[in-house]
């Protein structure tokens, strides 16, 4: 009888022992898959996607939506409520939705494909490819469940879409923080004239960068606050947890900056390397994401093609299949919690 | 009727003789190469003839017009065959058949779609092709453009699931705009494919999902020409598909015979004794 190999970080015991419930206080379940990331007492705003969606649409015909079966869970159904007419229900078929949606960019269209970010890029990853970036359509791929943002497992757990993904040529990348973030980018990436896959976040999702002036440019990393001992740099809602994480640090005298990079390709390495090379600052990235292939690498690999060599580190998901369970309890055991980084930035001081 | 503004094209041109005149490009594209899948060309050449100069719309000297009929080749591998018809049609110059497959040429050995004026999609991975077709076909619906989207298929894509993907969906959205040509050969890269996969009927597996099927004998332009001519007239507001029967290598008795054709061996001397052969009989 063959036994799964557990990663160095799980916490996975043998399926033949059995558990003992914890006690009712002490427990915690699951995240429901459609879970966002609401559950840190912020302000939030209710699918800022779908509501990107319906704006555009107002404006320009071109705009359509698809979805595989999951318009609800990537916040595509406001926009199919709104535009019924606008909207093709794709059914259970990834590969599908993509050519679809290929076909309808060649005839002049901009298509919106929306699945969770394992099926894009594990299932229709040659889809992608060929139909269309091989060809440089405009059509929009836009993700739910990017990384570690559910507790269901390897399944749903889109760990390695960036690595997958960077490596095609033609594509843009995008990896938004927070509500507004998510807002702007569909905006920017429907003016964009090629093929795009964004990361989503759904659901009630945080505001956070507005707070800083922050507004989404397309292939610009920006500053979100300055500090003189560490430099963030990081993507995605681990912006938002580089930013506590800065807070965090700040009561301990460490004072930290954070860089945050949206756009993982192109990669805007000048405003990188200008940051990287601040005298005295130790470089760490920080993504919702498998340490191989993703934004650290990125960076690490681009500076030192700079000529720019600096103290590096790296906060990310280890190279393994993630367990199952609840979110919070995950993002600590993987060391992408506010206290998480804020550990690791002290070990490496 | 074919709108052929070319001053090749003309409408008083046998099917016949343009499909002889397609197996005789091909075969040339074939000789300067040392090699091609010749089989496929000589075999489809008949559908060929029936799509391009008698089932679709289109103008020779703007192949990207809005009104034309699109043909999408999900089967990259076909190109020499397409682009054998492309230059017979007049939308590629014959004096490029000799740059086919050649570095810089606008004719590479798969299709693609920036290289070719009139390669609608960049084939190559089989299974692509019928799911970009319907999104072609959703999108000239909602243009309210009346054009037809033909998507040739071979036998062996059909093993690929995304394939029924599409079928299902072209199905679902009624897509009357949409006819699939199946060149149904019965070879693939090992072999036969009906010793790969259990296709079954084929014609009853597409009419059960819901498609207006006609399966005929892909090499009988008469056949050919009147399932294409039900496939458009039909008023049912279902897609259409047509499964040619055809033979490998048609229309070149040696090389017919032969027994694994997917990339068939032509030696350097049978290239002449095959134009030869077509060269012996003429259509009118």
């Amino acid at each position: 009888m063959t036994q799964a190999v557990f990663g160095a970080n799980s916490r996975r015991q043998s399926k033949y022992v059995a558990r003992v419930a914890a006690s009712p206080d002490a427990r915690v379940a699951t995240s429901a898959m459609i879970a966002s990331l609401d559950a840190e007492g912020r302000e939030t705003v209710s699918a800022p996607f779908g509501q990107a969606l319906i704006d555009l649409a107002a404006k320009r015909n071109d705009i359509v939506g698809l979805s595989a079966d999951l318009s609800k869970y990537t916040d595509m159904h406001v926009f199919a409520e709104k535009h019924p007419d606008r909207f093709y229900q794709m059914g259970m078929a990834e590969q599908l939705l993509i050519s679809a949606a290929a076909g309808l960019a060649k005839e002049g269209f901009t298509p919106f494909a929306t699945t969770y970010a394992v099926f894009a890029s594990r299932r229709a990853y040659d889809f992608i490819a060929m139909a269309i970036a091989e060809e440089n359509l405009p059509v929009k791929i836009v993700c739910a469940l990017p990384g570690l943002t559910t507790g269901y497992g390897p399944s749903h757990q889109a760990t390695e879409d960036i690595a997958i993904f960077r490596g095609l040529p033609n594509m843009t990348i995008i990896d938004p923080c927070d509500a507004e973030d998510v807002y702007q980018a569909t905006h920017a990436i429907a003016d964009h004239n090629g093929p795009v896959y964004m990361r989503l976040l759904r659901g009630k999702v945080p505001n956070v960068l507005g707070g800083y002036g922050y507004k989404f440019k397309l292939g610009k990393a920006q500053l979100i606050h300055d500090g003189d001992d560490v430099l963030f740099i990081s993507s995605g809602f681990m912006t938002m947890r580089t930013i506590d994480a800065a807070k965090a640090l700040a009561k301990d005298g460490v004072s930290a900056a954070v860089l945050h990079v949206p756009t993982i390709k192109p990669l805007d390495l000048e405003t990188i390397a200008a940051q990287a090379q601040r005298k005295g600052r130790l470089v760490i990235t920080a993504e919702n994401h498998t340490i191989m292939g993703g934004l650290g690498e990125a960076v690490g690999a681009g500076l030192m093609r700079q000529g720019v060599f600096v103290p590096f580190k790296s906060i990310a998901l280890p190279d393994e299949f993630l367990d199952a369970g609840a979110l919070p309890t995950l993002h600590d055991q993987y060391g992408i919690s506010v206290g998480g980084i804020v550990n690791s930035v002290k070990s490496w001081l | 009727m074919a709108e052929l503004l070319s001053p090749k094209a003309g409408n008083n041109v046998s099917l016949e003789r343009r499909a002889w005149q397609i197996r005789r490009n091909a075969l040339l594209m074939g000789e300067v190469q040392g090699q091609g899948y010749i089989g496929q060309a000589l075999g489809v050449a008949d559908v060929l003839a029936v799509s391009y100069f008698h089932a679709m719309t289109y103008r020779a000297e703007d192949p990207e017009w809005e009104g034309r009929d699109r043909f999408l080749l999900s089967i990259g591998h076909y190109a020499i065959a397409l682009y054998a018809a492309l230059i017979e049609a007049g939308i590629l110059p014959e004096d490029e058949i000799e740059t086919y497959g050649m570095d810089e040429s606008r004719m590479p050995m798969s299709g693609m779609a920036s290289y070719t004026p009139g390669m609608e999609i960049t084939g190559g991975s089989l299974g692509q092709g019928l799911g970009i077709a319907v999104g072609v076909a959703l999108g000239l619906k909602r243009k309210d453009n009346p054009a037809f989207v033909y998507n040739l298929l071979s036998d062996g894509e059909l093993g690929e699931g995304s394939t029924w993907e599409a079928v299902m969906s072209a199905v679902q959205w009624k897509l009357d705009n949409l006819i699939a040509i199946v060149d149904f050969n019965d070879q693939q890269a090992d072999g036969k494919s009906t010793d790969a996969l259990a296709f079954g009927d084929e014609g009853a597996k597409w009419a059960a999902f819901g498609w207006f099927a006609q399966t005929v004998d892909g090499n009988d332009i008469h056949a050919v020409k009147e399932a294409f001519d039900k496939a458009r007239a039909d008023t049912s507001a279902r897609p259409r598909v047509i499964i040619c029967n055809t033979k490998m290598c048609k229309g070149v008795p040696f090389l017919e015979e032969r027994d694994k054709t997917h990339f068939i061996r032509v030696e350097a001397d049978e290239w002449a004794k095959a134009l030869a052969h077509l060269d012996h009989e003429v259509p009118a």
